[in-house]
């Protein structure tokens, strides 16, 4: 037997201090998640995402924390018989540092399913939290160098002048590409954020 | 046309001008509605193996005991349906007795306990239930207003069944006399949906001549956000 609650738990920021708990390199809580998420037999090739966080007035936040979700290189999305084996977790989480710089290494992901059987092209989910986000905030990660992102449904919902907000760029650089995605919370080339 | 689902009215606003962080962090343009696709409706996965069993009393994580008055919070991770939502992992983290983080930005001058870290994790059982061993926490000030007082709270991060379900909130303490002037817990619109995140006293949970007990249920969004598995073609 169950009774429908009242209603869902309300959001609240995460406030400035939570580091030693949900990021803790530095302290003494073991860490459970990172931002390495590329083991040895993940599929797919290796890349590296590199971005800020930057506010309202064009500043670095300091204070934020980085979280992915995306599929291996196969579109596949990790489920909890394969976790066990010990395959490709896709998620994956980090600090800002000092500059309000954030870096995670990982693998390009593949396309998924979209809605009415359409492609997505391929991207990685991103939520972001800070102190003074009431609600985490969540984009996508589009590459520069997918054709598919000109049909891609979710990107057709974006004002056009805004999608190029969404797309990191690629840079080759030593053994692992650098595609640069960098969040823009307030103002002039603003993020786009979804509700789904 | 894509529609947010109603029940995300009990979330704060981005933009909550009294609290003064938000003013140059909210986005000012509207958030684009999208239909939850694969990417929204799967999520992380992990297990029991993820979290070791005493990762949730976090009185015993040093040589002696902090300081402080006991408690024991425990509840139910339920979706919007009431249905428990098992093997989810919850981490929680929080201010000492006096009111002052670890962390290594908190300036507050109240002292630091050499017993106390503040950080826990608990992975739901099959009914949903968690359970957590620490100390209340203390009220802290901080900068956003004159006199400005944060309510005593224990930080909460979630992540339910899917990308959807993740949420990060704070438990709070019935009858704090700070909740009238706390901008973050007055940011969420409706007083019901307020009242959520207030703990419930509890004798039958509290342990005679050991520790006072708290009840906190946490709901999270519906899990009709179930995944559809994509078929593999090897
Ligand atoms: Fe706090």
């Amino acid at each position: 037997m169950t009774e429908r609650p009242d209603g869902i738990t309300p959001s609240q920021t995460v406030g400035p201090f939570f580091a030693y708990a949900l990021t803790p390199e530095g302290y003494a809580t073991p860490a459970i998640f990172s931002n390495d998420l590329a083991t040895e037999d993940s599929v797919g090739e290796r890349i590296r995402i590199e971005g800020y966080v930057i506010d309202g007035d064009g500043e670095p936040i300091v204070d934020a924390m980085v979280e992915l979700w995306q599929p291996d290189g196969r579109g596949r999305f990790a489920t909890a018989s394969e976790r066990a084996n010990g395959a490709f977790s896709g998620f994956g989480r980090t600090q800002v540092d000092s500059n309000g710089f954030f870096a995670f290494a990982t693998v390009k992901p593949g396309a998924v399913a979209g809605p009415d059987g359409a492609r997505q092209a391929p991207h990685i989910a991103v939520t972001i939290f800070a102190r003074g986000l009431l609600r985490q905030l969540v984009t996508r990660i589009y590459f520069a160098d997918e054709a598919a992102n000109a049909v891609d449904p979710i990107l057709s919902l974006v004002p056009a002048e805004r999608r190029a907000t969404l797309i990191a760029e690629r840079r080759e650089r030593g053994a692992a590409p650098v595609y640069t995605f960098n969040i823009r919370l307030q103002g002039e080339g603003e993020t786009v954020f979804f509700e789904a | 046309m894509t529609i947010a689902p109603a029940s995300l009215a009990a979330h704060p606003p981005h933009l909550f001008p009294d609290y003064a962080s938000t003013r140059k962090r909210a986005p000012a343009k509207p958030l684009v509605l999208i239909p939850a696709t694969l990417t929204e409706l799967s999520g992380p996965v992990y297990g029991h193996e993820t979290v070791s069993g005493d990762e949730g009393d976090l009185t015993r994580q040093h040589a002696g005991e902090p300081l402080g008055e006991r408690i024991i919070v425990t509840g139910r991770v339920l979706d919007e349906e009431g249905r428990p939502v098992p093997n989810t992992l919850l981490e929680i983290w929080q201010a000492n007795a006096a009111g002052r983080y670890v962390h290594l930005r908190d300036q507050h001058p109240a002292p630091l306990d050499p017993n106390f870290t503040g950080a826990g994790r608990a992975v739901t059982d099959q009914d949903g239930r968690y359970r957590f061993t620490t100390v209340k926490p203390g009220a802290y000030p901080w900068r956003n207003h004159p006199n400005a007082w944060r309510p005593a709270h224990i930080h909460f991060s979630l992540f339910g069944p899917s990308f959807l379900s993740r949420l990060v909130t704070q438990m709070y303490f019935p009858g704090d006399p700070l909740f009238a002037f706390d901008p973050i817990f007055n940011a969420i619109p409706d007083a019901r949906a307020r009242e959520r995140l207030v703990a419930r006293f509890d004798l039958a949970t509290t342990e005679p001549e050991w520790a006072l007990g708290y009840q906190f249920d946490i709901v999270l969004r519906g899990r009709d956000a179930t995944p559809i598995e994509e078929p593999h073609d090897d």
